[in-house]
């Protein structure tokens, strides 16, 4: 079991002096980007380096689109109870990634829009375990 | 030399409560009788697997054909999430055009749990699947909502059209007495419906559903010899293509698209798996009398027609308006009602899609027949990259 506080998810994202920071996998050949990171080799079909590096991604990026869960997902979620739906946004970064997260909580649907700025954080699941999510620019 | 789809069967799709294996038998009997062909003639067969129903699920080729009675048949089993079926035919259709057989019985059948598809059991932290629901709560249905916010966000696509997606569906399911869901429906009640992940409701969302569909595939020769009576269907081209990378669009379950900085965004992967497939036809979108294409959600109906190239990106809402893509339309799309009136059973989905094909190739389509159909395409999408596009023609 996850405890409080702790990642949900290791070595996904950092949490460095009160900013998240989602960790890549870059490819020091071709400069291909991934996430989530995992080594070996670089997954550009025409490159397959084994030069691979841990990167952060930027951290403000534009709503691709967003959703939400009106009922509770089904396990392995942990669903809080009460429930109250969970936003998720899908945001491309300046790198040119596209990334899945959960926008942090009452931040609703009504209050996303495609385009938009956002910026990275991170909070607690309802275990407590925690994952990065996206929030206002600050 | 081409492959001809002999015969077809299917269980009437439903929630049944029933093993898999009684929908995949009644599937291939139905099939075997369409084809004047008795089980022991069957030299290969090969079954779409379940991975919700034990082990049988896992080598279902084996497990149907114990249910038939062992005859010593070569046999395949197969598993490729929503491409299943398609993946099956895939390899009957090859072992016949190698000359290794003549005859090859084909079957796919689910048996499915209530409510949202969950990963399967147990912890794996290191499988994405599990993970996107473990921390991300991303179920199915949440992907299908950013497609579907996408469409409204660039093409001004509304829940309005989304909803005239269900009704066209639902009209034709209607007619179709294999379907789960026979009640036409208006657009006042898709929008009524409750929402699931804005901006899809419970009526944009195809339901999980179970059922079973089955073919028997021939040689030409044999089915000459045969003296098949109805005209040949022929399988034109099977697609089954991975994507291309990078892949622009984010596909289900991945957490986030790849990035190469400045390479050109090749072909994204939906449209890829109908390219491929017309290429090896030697046909265009433009030849299609009719599609079958997987709405597994109500926007992505509209995804798809662009994709398989029935119109520009970001004109699918116009088309449906117009009513092309109804029943007698210019090119009508999922006569057999669709994922909308039958809910998904995985591995008998694709070749579901085959068995209207064939159906409405014969002319045998009843009050949903369309006009002297020639071509048809059936396409569907996979979890992790397993794309299918069937094309069929007569």
């Amino acid at each position: 079991m996850t405890r409080i506080g702790e990642p949900a998810v290791r070595g996904w994202f950092i949490v460095e002096d009160g900013a998240t920071h989602l960790l890549a996998t870059r490819c020091t050949a071709c400069g291909a980007l991934w996430f989530p990171p995992r080594g070996g080799h670089c997954r550009n079909p025409r490159c397959g380096a084994t030069g691979l590096t841990e990167t952060r991604l930027s951290r403000r990026g534009t709503v691709w689109s967003y959703t939400n869960a009106c009922y509770p997902p089904p396990a392995p979620y942990v669903a809080a109870d009460p429930y109250t739906p969970i936003t998720l946004a899908a945001v491309a970064l300046p790198e040119g990634l596209v990334v899945l997260g959960q926008t942090i909580p009452g931040l609703t649907v009504a209050d996303l829009r495609v385009g938009m700025e956002v910026e990275l954080t991170s909070g607690p699941l309802a275990d407590g375990a925690t994952v990065w999510m996206w929030g206002p620019p600050s | 030399m081409s492959v001809v789809v002999l015969g077809i069967g299917m269980h009437p799709w439903g929630k049944w409560g029933r093993p898999f294996l009684d929908y995949g038998l009644a599937a291939a009997r139905e099939a075997l009788a369409d084809a004047g062909v008795e089980w022991p003639e069957i030299q290969y067969v090969v079954g779409a697997d379940t991975i919700r129903n034990g082990y049988p699920g896992f080598v279902s080729g084996a497990a149907f054909a114990q249910a038939l009675g062992w005859t010593g048949a070569r046999v395949a089993s197969c598993y490729a999430a929503c491409a299943s079926g398609a993946q099956a035919l895939d390899i009957a259709r090859t072992r016949i055009l190698a000359g290794l057989c003549d005859l090859a019985l084909v079957v796919g059948a689910d048996s499915t749990p209530k409510g949202f598809f969950a990963p399967v059991g147990g912890e794996r932290p290191d499988d994405p699947d599990w993970l996107r629901f473990r921390l991300l709560g991303a179920t199915n249905p949440a992907y299908f909502a950013l497609y579907a916010r996408r469409r409204m966000a660039v093409y001004g696509d509304t829940p309005a059209d989304f909803a005239a997606v269900k009704v066209k569906n639902a009209r034709a399911g209607a007619l179709n007495p294999l379907a789960r869901y026979r009640r036409p429906v208006t657009a006042a009640e898709v929008l009524a419906s409750p929402m699931v992940a804005d901006p899809l409701r419970l009526m944009d969302i195809c339901a999980t559903s179970d059922g079973g569909a089955a073919m028997v595939l021939a040689s030409e020769r044999y089915a000459r010899r045969h003296g098949a009576p109805r005209p040949l269907v022929r399988i034109a081209a099977v697609s089954t293509v991975t994507p291309s990378y990078p892949d622009p669009v984010l596909g289900l379950p991945d957490f986030a698209t790849d990035a190469l900085p400045g390479a050109t965004p090749p072909r994204a992967f939906r449209a890829s798996i109908a390219q491929a497939a017309y290429e090896e036809a030697g046909l265009g979108p433009g030849d299609l009398s009719l599609a079958e294409v997987y709405d597994l959600s109500t926007a992505l109906e509209l995804d798809w027609c662009e994709d398989i190239g029935l119109c520009p990106p970001g004109e699918a809402a116009k088309l449906l308006r117009a009513g092309d893509t109804a029943l007698g339309g210019r090119v009508p799309v999922n006569p057999s009602g669709g994922l909308a009136s039958f809910g998904e059973a995985i591995p008998a989905q694709a070749l579901a899609q085959v068995c209207e094909l064939a159906r409405q190739l014969r002319g045998a389509a009843g009050p949903r027949q369309i006009e002297d159909p020639r071509a048809g395409l059936a396409a569907n999408q996979g979890l992790f990259g397993h794309g299918s596009a069937i094309i069929a023609t007569v």
